[in-house]
């Protein structure tokens, strides 16, 4: 039988089928993927980021379950234009100890990444309960519950241990909070260290106010914690411009 | 395979060859031509786009792409090459793209000149106004309001920029300084030191100063408080009520609230209520520094727009 090339021989056989589509996948598999476990060089060596304070990611859980998400993204992407409204373009650095991180493609409000101290905490509170209060054209809906819900800190230990089995450096041990001490300094390491988590959550709730009402801690402290921490780790003064360039 | 034809419009069309229900076939016509050449040119283009941008990596490094490079200038000033990537095309934008340049001359003059030498260039103005609209936009109207006055709702949450009141100052000098390093804005409350007839007195006596009709012998003993050591007012209100800048204390004999909600009350006692409330409670507002967020000529600029927004000092 002379040999002609047929789509049709491939169809007509599921072993071949599947065998071609398993090959044709691992390439654009291979090709996308496994480089990047070799291309050491595509996250900036910066200073300042560090992981999630216990607060700071307690707020950030309470920002996933609210679908915070849905509306806005985490992510200033290399354009003049967003340079100019949002700041600095985003990092892989600055969203390395994110699980899952929260980049986005949809933006119905505004970009996040760099809201970080640019508006006062008073006015995220207010914001929160009630946007339309001080952005009278917004549709984002009003979380009011915020304020009123205390916040649970029980679990924040191990949701610690949970990020900690997946690659963020929050400290068990002795030698594990040392290396932190270096990596980090040692404010930030003692944050970083599981066995006080729930005492530092409580500790930074209560000294930095952030709902404005210092008697009790509610999921407002949380989520007001981690949206001014959002861009700000990284003093983007210290470093030229083609140095992040040099990454790609 | 005559078995796998079948008649459609007069023409033979193959099928698949399979059947249901005895007659129900299946066809098996080719791709349609354009379909195909598309599919093909696609295929050709792929191969292009490999060549002249970054794409298929090896070992520990990747394709740069052929005779695709970006230069651009780096802090110091020395000529940088570099394949092509996203972030080197934006610093190549920022630095030689039309739009950026056109910005960048305004930008050096906005730089070089003083505020009174903008204020009386109207082209300057008409760049400033057109700039730092959209930067105020941007960064300002979260809290102060799309054209600087609050909506009605955010009454006394932050102050309005787009009248003639200045709690920090009006002038250029002023406003420079309060957008450059932030301010905060704080007033004690009283309610732990004054009871409630006190203040109610210094209520009257507080509204009394900018002409409201007020029962003047509680105001009479709010002056006394006011003016005295118990409620010390005077410190940062100052003894005539005129405020103190430097404090970011109100003019309290104007018509201007920015706290308590005084226009919002219909009748008397609504009004003291609301000012016995402020003092009571207090007042904690903070307004962010923007010295790392925007540049100095976006701050300048910003400083003017706000100038020219309220009636200036």
């Amino acid at each position: 039988m002379k040999f002609r090339f047929a789509h049709e021989s491939i169809e007509i056989n599921a072993g071949l089928l599947i065998g071609l589509t398993l090959l044709v996948i691992s390439i654009g598999g291979l090709v996308e993927i496994v480089p990047l476990f070799y291309i050491d060089e595509t996250i900036e060596e910066v200073e300042g980021v560090r992981p999630y304070t216990p607060l700071e990611q307690a707020g950030r859980d309470i920002y996933v379950r609210e679908g915070c998400y849905t509306c806005h993204s985490q992510m200033i992407r290399p354009f003049r234009d967003e340079l100019l409204r949002y700041g600095h373009y985003s990092l892989a650095a600055e969203s390395q100890y994110d699980h899952p991180f929260q980049w986005g493609s949809k933006r119905t409000g505004p970009d996040l990444a760099r809201v970080g101290e640019k508006y006062s905490n008073e006015w995220h509170v207010q914001h929160l309960e009630a946007p339309r209060s001080v952005v009278p054209e917004s549709i984002m809906p009003n979380y009011p519950w915020l304020s009123e819900t205390a916040l649970n800190t029980s679990d924040i230990e191990g949701k610690l241990r949970a990020l900690k089995m997946v690659g963020v450096p929050y400290s068990d041990t002795d030698e594990e909070y040392q290396a932190n001490v270096e990596r980090f300094g040692e404010e930030a390491a003692k944050m970083l260290d599981i066995h006080s988590a729930e005492k530092n959550l409580i500790a930074q709730a209560q000294a930095g106010n952030y709902d404005g009402d210092r008697s009790n801690l509610t999921e407002m402290d949380a989520m007001v914690a981690y949206l001014q921490l959002l861009g700000t780790l990284v003093d983007f003064s210290k470093y030229d411009e083609g140095y992040f360039a040099e990454f790609r | 395979m005559s078995d796998n034809n079948t008649q459609q419009q007069g023409k033979a069309v193959q099928t698949t060859g399979h059947a249901w229900d005895g007659d129900l076939q299946e066809f098996n016509n080719p791709l349609p031509r354009w379909w195909i050449w598309t599919f093909y040119a696609t295929i050709i283009f792929s191969l292009g786009y490999w060549i002249i941008y970054p794409t298929w990596p090896y070992a520990n490094t990747f394709t740069k792409g052929v005779g695709n490079t970006i230069t651009f200038q780096n802090s110091a000033g020395e000529e940088v090459t570099t394949h092509w990537n996203t972030r080197s095309l934006l610093i190549e934008d920022m630095q030689t793209g039309e739009e950026a340049l056109k910005q960048k001359a305004y930008l050096e003059k906005v730089n070089a000149a003083s505020y009174e030498e903008i204020l009386s260039d109207p082209d300057m103005m008409a760049f400033a106004n057109s700039m730092a609209k959209v930067v105020f936009a941007d960064n300002c109207a979260a809290c102060h309001g799309p054209g600087g006055d609050l909506p009605e709702q955010a009454f006394g949450l932050y102050p309005n920029v787009a009248d003639d009141a200045w709690l920090w100052g009006g002038t250029t000098t002023e406003i420079e300084q309060t957008i450059t390093h932030g301010r905060n804005g704080f007033m004690p409350a009283f309610g732990k030191s004054l009871n409630d007839e006190k203040l109610e007195q210094l209520a009257n006596y507080v509204l009394g100063l900018s002409g409201h009709s007020v029962e003047t012998d509680k105001a009479a003993a709010g002056q006394k408080i006011f003016q005295g050591q118990e409620g010390g007012c005077y410190y940062c209100h100052g003894t005539d009520g005129t405020g103190l800048k430097s404090q970011g204390a109100a003019n309290l004999t104007d018509a201007v609230w920015t706290v308590a909600n005084v226009p919002g009350a219909v009748k008397e006692e609504g009004k003291v209520a609301a000012v016995k409330s402020v003092i009571k409670n207090g007042i904690t507002r903070q307004m962010p520094q923007w010295k790392s967020r925007l540049g100095v000529e976006q701050i300048k600029l910003l400083t003017l727009y706000v100038h020219e927004l309220g009636g200036g000092e």
